[in-house]
């Protein structure tokens, strides 16, 4: 994305990364996509609670930062991998709220033609090379796609999200070490967000931080507050420079909190209502991006109101869209198991 | 506008849900975030928080109700928004009419939600009821054997396999075709011995449980754990013909799965070899190629016959089959009677024996037995029958207990007339005695009831006039 | 077949056709353990990275999940991998990678993309290898929707299937039986394909379809040699391709011998013979069947270390004429 100009980045000098290095339409269009990706899931829910919406889901809902703020200074042919919860993902890398509600309510509109839903939500068009229901799932191919890079000199950088329970997984170690020996152009974020389903990650995981585990694979570990945007997108940007330099990978831990449970049948005994009620009231990614910007000078409360209300449009439209849409027919349940030949 | 409190999906594949429990009653204040209900699934009770802040309202989800997925359970009404009670005739489930509520949501939940009108049956419960299969399906032949003779119009039931384990195969079906030798069927056409189901060939009411393991088939791996136990060269191997692997299936079959069940009596001869005696001197005589021969020549197994056929008729309980739904009570009584032949034996049925004369009997057994030691015996001569007779006194056995032939209920075990030392009004006398076992199939024919058959059987073998009227 | 035909070894022939495709296509690269300097542990990419560089011969560390789930990202944004596993039974250490993203993605995103892997796998017993480097897993494979699974008998299958499976969009599983790689044949030179789906007929007979895979088609065409001087006339079909699987030819061979064997090294029970009775049984073929269907195949054991007990787990050529014989005697 284009820098804001010299003098309006040395009169904000003194600021946070972010308000440094973008202009104030770049910065209010992180507002917009942060309410977006939180209306989105509200909506989501709402619609998953009316019943139609079918499976189950799990919401980000209060890591919108994080999502943001890694995908800031990625281009559009820069490529991630995401997760089970990877709603924010999606959205971050471009994708339209309209097919992401076609595809769940399993439309043929919808990104994977109704074959995904929530858990594989993609959007390879814009580089998201699809969310995984494995748990550390998309590591590994996440290092394959920087292998490409590598090999066809696209210059393109490949994250992969993942949380913290993927931390323990053979994937995640076996994928940052070929990472690291290749010296591959690759991100690896785990969004801590403190538990994996319901254990917490002191419980799980035998370091104090995730980042601890990058020195185990010489590349850089960097914590975060996943819940401050200009953070997140400060670590994330030096790491894509480090990629695209081909210096290799680096581990970006970002502590954050979902706001809501696990998936839609949690029903959080392992956590407090004290704890979540502190995060929501006084961490929340969102209010603590939108007092800065208004600290800043970059938005005022009308500002913020007009894009509130442009969300609510955007959601509703694309929820009509969702409604209107075709189902697939029955009889093409056999498709797309195989490429279809001529 | 008040806020919708619905009833919330929170399981996969959850249609409809119960309330368990509210924590917040009609008109009271709550808090967004404070706990309004809870809610009961398979797997546990999930707390559902209020939307909104406000006085609660219109509490229409009741507890322990089932109430659709999305369907409004309470309002919720702000500070500043006016309330107004709902009218009762709008029903009790939903009052404020709600966009995309009312369906209960997507056409899946909906037929979800409909009881299932009729039990399920259980997939792998056989169908009882219904006729077992007759004729070709009772024949052990491969799916192209049975194609051929379809496409041919063949029965296969009148081919003798010479497949293993008796099965028909493509063979002989092709054999048939090639040589018609008697009409409709077939060159291979069973004579009198045995095919596979035709030798004892069971009657149409008996059960056929489809997947029944066919029993008496040594399995394969015994023959060389037999072997094992003989020095080589110190036996020959004869294989068996169909008759054998006919009667060693049929044989295990009705050992294994028959509860048999034995009476034993003695019968006093002496009356019935005297008339005996008399019957057949006043037997009329007629020319044949060697000279003057009596039209009949009255054997002691030909009353037994007949006098098994009067028991059963006298005793008409025990003139039955068993199957798996109901008895099979028969109206006459056809007397299957063992015909030892060379390498086996066969039992030709003397059809309505009880209503035909000892000399009919006579005469139709000779022919019988006579075919049958030929093989020449059709199958309808040795199908079904409704009892039988075995009669090994000819060798002096004394007594013995026969395996019943099924569809057969009884079988009787005939020993040898014998002059023994009785004991009569205190005093030792000498009388022809002949032992007579008789083996029921219990499920049909209790111990009393075969008491009482086999009294009526001694009654009329100590009392032979009564076989005459 | 114009082309010269020499005889190669089945190792030789893989070699050549990879060589064939890296040349042709410069998506085309290798990747597995000890597959470089080393020449892979059974000598099947050999000097290939002294012709084409590490850049496109690459040793992966021992690390099947991540060393998998590379090359199916890799497949997945335009690149070709051909992906060794050193022994087929780390198929284990990498069932994620292979059934849940490699046979899914296209199916998950709704037909948005491919993934062209090449996964090679040496299978099978007879090296004295024992239980953990000797298995035949390839029904595993063969049970999940989305790969195609795929095992070559001949040499020259070897090399004209491995280049159908480079060109193939979908992820193709190949699993080289280790005894094969020696095994001599005519292999024309230059490039060729032989198709996956379909089976081969290796020789035609009139009283008995074997259907056969991997190394025991050539155990079936010896047991045939053998049952011919019986007057036993055996049809030998190799199957070629187990997912997705050539049903056809085996009802048209089974319609006209009337009689079914399936030998197979794997397992025996849940295995590709169950597949091939069961397809048989609920085909056109099975009004056709003048016997019952006899299955052969591996002992429910490990593979065990010692070389008799070896031989004894795995159906050999005695055990198929045998079998041969009874069913077509009518002793079974």
């Amino acid at each position: 994305m284009a820098g804001a100009s010299k003098a309006v980045a040395d009169s904000r000098a003194n600021l946070p990364f972010v308000y440094r290095q973008y202009s104030a339409e770049q910065l209010k269009q992180v507002l917009y996509k942060m309410y977006l990706i939180r209306r989105f899931e509200e909506g989501a829910e709402e619609s998953y609670m009316r019943g139609l919406i079918h499976g189950t889901m799990h919401l980000s809902i209060g890591q919108e930062a994080s999502a943001m703020g890694i995908c800031m200074p990625l281009g559009e042919d820069d490529q991630i991998t995401s997760t089970h919860r990877g709603h924010g993902h999606c959205i971050a890398k471009g994708a339209e709220v309209k097919r992401m509600f076609a595809e769940f309510f399993g439309k043929t509109t919808g990104y994977c033609k109704g074959r995904g839903g929530s858990m594989h939500i993609a959007d390879v068009a814009k580089g998201n090379l699809g969310a995984n229901g494995i748990v550390g799932g998309g590591i590994p191919i996440a290092v394959g796609a920087a292998l490409s890079s590598k090999m066809m000199k696209t210059g393109k950088v490949v994250v992969s999200f993942f949380g913290d329970g993927a931390n323990n997984e053979g994937a995640f170690h076996e994928a940052l070490n070929i990472a690291a020996v290749w010296k591959l152009p690759v991100i690896f974020v785990c969004e801590n967000n403190g538990y994996g389903m319901s254990t917490s990650t002191a419980r799980s995981t035998a370091v104090k931080n995730i980042a601890d585990r990058a020195a185990a694979y010489s590349m850089p570990g960097v914590i975060v507050n996943g819940n401050i945007f200009s953070e997140v997108a400060e670590a994330s940007y030096k790491a894509v420079e480090r990629a695209r330099a081909g210096e290799g990978p680096t581990l970006i831990e970002s502590k954050t909190y979902r706001h809501r449970g696990h998936s839609k049948s949690d029903r959080n005994r392992y956590r407090t209502k004290e704890e979540i009620e502190d995060w929501m009231s006084n961490r929340d990614p969102i209010t603590l991006f939108e007092n800065e910007l208004r600290e800043f000078g970059f938005i005022d409360d009308k500002g913020i109101e007009a894009i509130r209300s442009e969300v609510a449009q955007e959601i509703a439209d694309g929820i009509e869209f969702a409604k209107a849409s075709p189902s697939p027919d029955v009889s093409e349940t056999g498709n797309y198991v195989y490429t279809e030949q001529a | 506008m008040p806020t919708e409190v619905i009833l919330p999906k929170v399981d996969m594949d959850m249609a409809t849900g119960q309330i368990s429990r509210w924590f917040a009653e009609e008109g009271a204040r709550v808090k967004k975030g404070d706990v309004l209900f809870e809610i009961e699934t398979d797997k546990a009770a999930m707390e559902i928080d209020a939307p909104a802040s406000g006085v609660l309202r219109d509490v229409t989800g009741k507890e322990g109700v089932d109430i659709p997925v999305g369907a409004p359970v309470a309002w919720i009404y702000a500070d500043d928004e006016s309330y107004a009670p709902i009218s009762p005739i709008e029903g009790e489930m939903s009052a404020r009419p709600t966009e995309g509520v009312a369906s209960g949501g997507t056409s899946q939940s909906s037929t979800a939600l409909e009881p299932s009108p009729v039990e399920p049956t259980p997939p792998d419960r056989p169908l009882a009821g219904h006729p077992p299969l007759e004729g070709e399906g009772k024949t052990r032949a491969t799916p192209l054997a049975r194609r051929l003779a379809r496409e041919a119009g063949l029965n296969l039931s009148g081919l003798t396999g010479s497949g293993p384990y008796g099965r028909v195969v493509k063979a002989d079906v092709e054999a048939a075709i090639s040589s018609p030798l008697e009409g409709e069927v077939s060159a291979k056409r069973t004579e009198g011995v045995a095919s596979e189901g035709t030798a004892f060939a069971p009657s149409p009411v008996e059960p056929t449980p489809p997947d029944r393991p066919s029993a008496g088939h040594p399995p394969l791996k015994g023959e060389g754990d037999v072997l094992r136990l003989f020095e080589q060269g110190s036996y020959d191997l004869v294989p068996h013909d169909n008759m054998r692997k006919t009667i060693a299936r049929r044989l295990v079959e009705a050992k294994s799965t028959i509860p048999h069940f034995y009476l034993t009596l003695d019968c006093e001869l002496d009356a019935l070899l005297a008339l005996r005696t008399q019957i057949n001197a006043a037997a009329p005589m007629k020319k044949t190629d060697k000279g003057d021969a009596p039209t009949y020549k009255l054997s002691v197994n030909d009353m037994v016959i007949k006098a098994m056929a009067m028991a059963l008729k006298a005793v008409p309980d025990a003139n039955a089959s068993w199957t798996e739904s109901a008895m099979v009570k028969h109206k006459h009584a056809d007397v299957g009677v063992a015909v030892s032949i060379p390498g086996g034996l066969i039992t030709p049925i003397i059809r309505h024996a009880d209503e035909k004369t000892l000399s009919t009997i006579s005469n139709e057994m000779k022919d019988l037995a006579s075919r049958a030691r030929s093989r020449k015996l059709k199958p309808e001569e040795y199908q079904g029958g409704t009892t039988a007779v075995s009669n090994l006194g000819m060798f002096g056995i004394k007594d013995f207990a026969a395996v019943i032939n099924p569809p057969h209920a009884t079988i009787l075990a005939v020993g040898a007339g014998e002059e023994r030392a009785v004991v009569k009004n205190g005093e030792i006398k000498i009388a022809t005695v002949m032992s007579v076992t008789l083996s029921t199939d219990h499920r049909a024919v209790d111990g009393a009831l075969g008491a009482e058959l086999l009294v009526a059987f001694k009654r009329l073998i100590e009392n032979p006039m009564g076989m005459l009227v | 077949m114009d082309a010269m035909v020499r005889e190669l070894s089945y190792a030789q022939a893989i070699q050549e056709a990879m060589a064939i495709a890296m040349e042709m296509d410069e998506r085309v690269f290798l990747m597995g353990e000890d597959i470089g300097v080393y020449g892979g542990a059974f000598q099947v990419t050999g000097d290939l990275v002294e012709r084409f560089g590490t850049e496109r011969v690459i040793d992966t560390p021992i690390s099947e999940l991540g060393g998998a789930g590379v090359a199916v990202g890799a497949a997945l944004t335009g690149m070709r991998p051909i992906f060794e596993f050193q022994f087929s039974d780390f198929v284990t250490l990498a069932m994620e990678q292979i059934v849940n993203q490699a046979a899914k993605m296209r199916f998950m995103l709704g037909g948005e993309v491919s993934v062209p892997v090449v996964m090679r796998f040496p299978a099978g017993s007879g090296t004295g290898a024992a239980a953990q480097h000797s298995q035949s897993l390839e029904a595993w494979l063969g049970h999940v929707p989305g790969l195609k699974v795929i095992q070559p008998a001949t040499p020259y299958d070897a090399k004209g299937m491995l280049l159908a499976a480079v060109a193939d969009p979908d992820p193709v599983m190949i699993f080289e039986h280790k005894l094969l790689y020696k095994m001599k044949g005519p292999v024309p030179e230059g490039y060729y394909t032989v198709p996956i789906g379909k089976a081969d007929i290796r020789r035609e007979g009139r009283d008995l379809t074997i259907v056969a895979t991997s190394i025991m088609v050539q155990k079936a065409l010896d047991a045939a040699a053998t049952l011919e001087a019986e007057g036993i006339d055996v049809e030998v079909v190799d199957l070629r391709t187990i997912r997705p699987m050539d049903k056809q030819t085996v009802i048209d061979s089974v319609k006209k011998t009337s009689r079914l064997m399936c030998v197979y090294e794997a397992v025996k029970t849940l295995g590709i013979g169950a597949e091939v009775s069961a397809m048989i049984a609920e085909s056109e073929a099975f009004d056709y069947l003048d016997a019952p269907i006899v299955r052969l195949g591996g002992a429910e054991t490990p593979i065990p270390y010692n070389p008799e007990l070896e031989k004894a787990t795995v159906p050999q050529v005695p055990d198929i004429i045998t079998a041969a014989r009874d069913l077509v005697k009518g002793v079974r």
